[in-house]
């Protein structure tokens, strides 16, 4: 491995680059962004909700909360989630496929400057839709120019995420080295790979409703408009099929970098390669066979619910195998519980209890307790929060010295590790139990007893010590950049393990 | 190798699970299809941001439901504006408002008391407060105030038996 001593390039350099790691790092700067000024949203939900009524105002009115709920989950799932696995995959994927670039760097490049615009949007904008933008309600009464702003914002990251995972599939089938077959690539590039594939067959669906949306709003049509003759749940089927494989394409990149992350800090073979390309592809099928599960309260006849049921309790054992094949290779591993490490096993625990209670909300006559309240928004922030961005978190860490060539500060990593493990759980654990109690989600207050009370201020709690941990996360990256001290670059983490080359940078052409 | 065995033994297991949640939940949803045949139907819309409720008999309420402990109901649900979803969550009732659709489900309430209505799909403005109250009467002769006592000694607020029970 060959140590290139770093010098800092001028900005202007990196972002009017093509290269595939200059693209990567653009992407994470972003996405990081995203995360944090969408992350500050949620805690002034959060402490909005610390008690009912009119004692805590730091947001003035119901629509200024409907706003910032809607521009936080857009934010953290289409400029958080899906920019982060795009710049963790143009890092990786041409050097773990031993190509130089990405397939076709300039169609990269424009995927990535995509982003911006569409963020822009979204913000700027403000709208109040929630992220669903379920009509009637987005075509007849939501605000304009805010509902146009977001249609358009979502349009275009929409067309960014097709361009990306056409480059990645091309990347990796057609560019990838011929002394190297597909099945002993690196699970992550198996990750990136499906997830690619399931955007392709997902998202033009919604990009078609969103158009339709559009013109709804315009007046010209009415497809969604049942003053117009339409029909409000047709939106909801293209919405859903569409948004339930998204679910899982934010969910496989973070697999993908557990499988990096968890036998190198256990220092041991992956248990078992095959069963986890096997059910990444399985939950990549399976996971288009599932989408009316977020409808059964729309009136869907006992029949529908059935198949859906059937359809998303097909889709469980995959994640189940990931989880028995991480856990298999960490017993008996000598495992080293540095930074990356922590945030596997805690992301893996979470993912536990997101899954269970994913179950739950699938068996017909409980998800009539249990959708649109409170225990939804515990169940998936469990995976989003919980898992994926545990695993980001980690995969951050994991990178860090190889892209600055220092080493950041693992006692503040820990601390931060553990405030976001105990805040996470608290916040949306105990969102389950207000779920139970009856509370709807997106509500600006909630009846003043005492049990929500409780939860409510146990939850906000929770979401002020992973702010803490998420800024301890950001003073630990800046200050470590600045000034960490050097790292090892052969092993950065006293492993003993081997690294791909990833402080590789091909000349372009 | 023994790793295939063991992994195989797991995915069996987590099979079995699914198969049972799965089952039972088909079995109960089932029981829960069809109303009682002599159900009273009771017309329930929804809109920004009130609930009305029409009897039988045409009478209509705003706001306010009331019903007789023991006798089945069968709520044919539906909205003039956005989606709303008609949601009592001490009895588990809980189906979508949508407009241009009816969608029914029914209930026999088995205890008297106070209970509270409310929204719980997103629909703008004042969803958070898009609250009513159902009120449970025992079936016997006399009608109306006397019988909310026992539920009022402890139900200050509309809300307040929402998470009591
Ligand atoms: C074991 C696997 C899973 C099962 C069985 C499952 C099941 C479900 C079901 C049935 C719902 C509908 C709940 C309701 O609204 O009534 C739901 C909602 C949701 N799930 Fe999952 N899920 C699983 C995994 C995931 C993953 C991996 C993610 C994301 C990474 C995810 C994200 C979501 C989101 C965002 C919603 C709520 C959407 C909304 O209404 O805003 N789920 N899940
Ligand atoms: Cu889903
Ligand atoms: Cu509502």
């Amino acid at each position: 491995m060959v140590l290139e001593v770093k010098k800092p390039r001028p900005m202007w350099e990196i972002l009017f680059s093509t290269h595939h790691t200059d693209v990567g790092l653009l992407y994470v700067y972003l996405s990081l962004t995203a995360f944090i000024i969408g992350g500050a949203l949620a805690i002034a939900i959060r402490t909005e909700l610390f008690l009912p009524g009119d004692a805590i105002n730091i947001i003035p009115d119901s629509n200024t909360f409907h706003r910032i709920f809607t521009v936080h989950g857009t934010n953290m799932l289409f400029l958080w989630l899906i920019p982060f696995a795009s710049g963790i995959g143009n890092y990786l994927i041409p050097i773990m496929v031993r190509y130089k670039d990405m397939a076709w760097p300039k169609l990269n490049a424009v995927a990535f400057w995509m982003i911006p615009v569409g963020m822009a949007l979204i913000w700027l904008g403000f709208a109040d839709t929630t992220w669903n933008a379920y009509p009637p309600y987005s075509i007849i009464r939501a605000p304009g120019p805010a509902a146009e702003m977001w249609i358009f914002g979502l349009k275009i990251l929409g067309i960014s995420s097709i361009l990306g995972a056409i480059n990645f599939i091309v990347t990796i089938l057609r560019m990838k080295h011929p002394d190297l077959p597909l099945m002993k690539t690196s699970l992550f590039v198996w990750s990136t790979l499906v997830t690619s594939l399931m955007i392709i067959v997902a998202i033009p669906t919604f990009a078609a409703a969103l158009i339709m949306l559009y013109t709804d709003r315009l007046g010209v049509s009415g497809f969604f408009n049942p003053a117009m003759g339409g029909d409000p749940i047709a939106y909801q089927h293209l919405f859903w099929f569409t948004f339930h494989p998204e679910v899982y394409i934010f969910l496989i990149p973070a697999v993908g970098m557990m499988y990096e992350l968890i036998p190198k800090f256990s220092r041991k073979p992956i248990f078992s390669y095959q069963s986890g390309v096997a059910a990444f592809v399985l939950l990549a099928i399976v996971g288009f066979a599932s989408w009316a599960h977020h409808m059964y309260a729309t009136g869907m006849s006992f029949t529908e619910k059935t198949v859906f049921m059937v359809g998303t309790l097909a889709a469980v054992p995959a994640s189940a195998m990931h989880v028995f094949n991480w856990i298999a290779t960490m017993w008996g591993g000598r495992i080293k519980f540095a930074a990356p490490m922590s945030f596997a096993v805690g992301g893996l625990v979470l993912f536990f209890y997101a899954g269970a209670g994913g179950i739950v909300n699938t068996a017909m006559p409980l998800d009539f307790l249990t959708h649109d309240s409170y225990w939804v928004v515990g169940h998936f922030h469990l995976f989003v929060m919980g898992l994926v961005t545990f695993a980001f978190i980690g995969f951050i860490y994991y990178m860090f010295p190889f892209i600055t060539g220092r080493m950041y500060s693992e006692r503040a990593a820990m601390v931060q590790f553990w405030l976001m493990f105990v805040g996470v759980s608290m916040i949306f654990l105990t969102q389950h139990v207000l779920g139970l109690y009856g509370q709807p989600r997106r509500v600006f207050d909630y009846v003043p007893v005492q049990p929500l009370i409780i939860m409510n201020q146990i939850s906000t709690v929770g979401a002020w010590i992973t702010a803490a941990g998420a800024a301890i996360f950001v003073w630990n990256l800046i200050k470590s950049t600045v000034s960490g001290k050097p790292a090892k670059m052969d092993d950065p983490f006293a492993i003993g393990e081997q690294y791909y080359d990833y402080t590789r940078r091909e000349p372009h052409h | 190798m023994g790793h295939a065995t063991i992994e195989w033994v797991y995915v069996g297991v987590v099979i079995a699970i699914l198969v049972y949640v799965g089952a039972d939940a088909w079995n109960i949803e089932r029981l829960l299809e069809h109303a009682p045949e002599d159900a009273e139907t009771i017309k329930v819309t929804g809109a920004q941001w009130v609930w009305t409720f029409e009897y039988e008999d045409g009478t209509r309420e705003i706001g306010k439901l009331h019903l007789v402990k023991g006798q089945p109901y069968r709520f044919e649900i539906t909205s003039v504006d956005v989606i709303h979803s008609f949601n009592i969550p001490d009895f588990a009732i809980m189906m979508d408002a949508v407009p241009g659709r009816i969608n029914t489900i029914w209930l026999v309430p088995d205890q008297s008391g106070e209970y509270l209505i409310q929204c719980r799909e997103y629909c703008g403005l004042s969803h958070y407060q898009m609250r009513g109250t159902l009120i449970v009467e025992e079936p016997s002769g006399e009608e109306g105030e006397a019988n909310i006592t026992s539920a009022a000694v402890e139900a200050p607020s509309k809300g307040a038996t929402a998470v009591a029970s």
